[in-house]
């Protein structure tokens, strides 16, 4: 009784170099914009780049891009549309408007089904937004795939960093790679994540200010790019990209 | 040369997303085969949800185009496992009937079958929180061949 989509996951996903998980233990802290807007600036950067929205439960990415009229192409499986020069694949194009209420099992299955029929062309990066919390869609995505690098995402908030602290344990005990540690929607001076951080192996990338503005470049990539949020962002993806971790 | 037909064929294979589950498949058997030293392979016995909706013709002509020589002889069997829903809420157990949805819907749940969580409810009281018994996936039911030795 062997399902046999397992199997031809590492084939799938052959064609890409590196696969980044955009990741926090807690919703609410700006993950799924740090992966839609990450993918965007590698795009803008030259590079090819896919972003897979995992959030089933709450996709938002669609909206982040204005995403939504594009729809897969069928052939030999299903090729993701491109979206602002970034293939995109969301579970949005199947639930479309309607709440997927999903338990664990029918998220494993969903993830099965699009990490085996997906095919990706030959990508430099494909960015995952991650479903956020630790539980059974995180453990399969991290069973399945296999080598993914992991991009945190914190507010400053002592709240979001004491769920933080727990996914940074996990990953270190799965032996997972990662790559650093965003301070999002920074609200005033205090170094208290940095300081936190010292106690963990784990590089603290830099903080990106709380930007009023972003709400209203939400869907218009243009306008998303020209934000402080992107400009901070992007000053933060150059440094990875000089330092070869990304 | 390949006749008309057959091209036809091929060239609807190669846009079907019954393709890539083939694929999977054949993946599969050839790591399982050799994990398992079976010198030949003679039959796969695959199982199918119902939810899939596969088109079995063309996922057994992928099968059969996919096939490496190695097990040229190799039969496959399909067996299809109706769907069987049961609400989380009042209990009730309904089958999938997919001529009572629309087209579209019918394509959504094909391609991912548990996405069907965003568009059937249960036919007593109405929830979506339903459990799916039986009949959705791909998987190896059972391998018969000659082993190694």
């Amino acid at each position: 009784m062997s399902d046999p989509r397992i199997h031809i996951i590492e084939d799938r996903l052959s064609s890409i170099k590196s696969v980044v998980a955009v990741s926090s233990g807690k919703g609410g802290v700006g993950k799924s914009l740090i992966a839609s807007t990450s993918a965007l600036i590698l795009a803008k950067k030259g590079r090819k780049v896919g972003l897979l929205d995992l959030d089933f439960t709450n996709p938002s990415t669609h909206v982040i891009l204005g995403a939504e009229s594009a729809m897969p192409i069928e052939d030999r499986g299903i090729i993701p549309p491109k979206i602002h020069g970034v293939e995109y694949l969301s579970i949005i194009y199947y639930s479309r408007d309607k709440p997927a209420p999903l338990r664990g099992e029918d998220a494993s299955n969903i993830l099965l089904e699009i990490l085996s029929i997906t095919r990706w062309s030959r990508l430099d990066h494909l960015i995952i937004d991650m479903p956020p919390g630790i539980g059974d869609a995180f453990l399969d995505i991290i069973r399945f795939i296999k080598r993914m690098k992991f991009l945190i995402v914190t507010t400053s908030s002592k709240l979001a960093f004491e769920t933080i602290r727990k996914l940074i344990i996990l990953l270190l005990d799965l032996g997972m790679p990662i790559i650093g540690l965003i301070e999002n929607m920074k609200i005033s001076e205090t170094p208290s994540i940095r300081e936190y951080m010292k106690d963990y192996p784990v590089r603290f990338l830099g903080e990106i200010p709380l930007d009023l503005k972003l709400e209203e470049a939400l869907g218009d990539v243009e306008k998303l790019l020209k934000t402080r949020f992107a400009v901070k962002l992007e000053e933060i993806i150059e440094t990875l990209m000089r330092r070869g971790l990304i | 040369m390949l006749s008309s037909f057959k091209l036809w064929i091929l060239t609807c294979l190669l846009v079907v997303h019954e393709w890539a589950l083939a694929e999977a498949v054949i993946s599969a058997i050839s790591k399982l085969a050799e994990r398992e030293k079976f010198r030949r392979l003679d039959e796969v016995v695959l199982g199918v949800g119902e939810l899939q909706q596969i088109d079995l013709q063309i996922f057994k002509l992928a099968l059969d185009q996919l096939k490496v020589p190695k097990f040229e002889g190799l039969r496959f069997r399909i067996r299809v496992e109706a769907a069987e829903l049961k609400c989380r809420a009042c209990g009730k157990s309904w089958s999938f009937d997919r001529e009572m949805l629309e087209e579209d819907v019918r394509e959504m749940i094909h391609f991912i079958p548990e996405i069907s969580h965003a568009y059937l409810k249960c036919p007593r009281c109405g929830s979506p929180d339903f459990e799916i018994l039986k009949g959705r996936g791909v998987w190896i039911r059972e391998i018969k061949g000659e082993k190694l030795g």
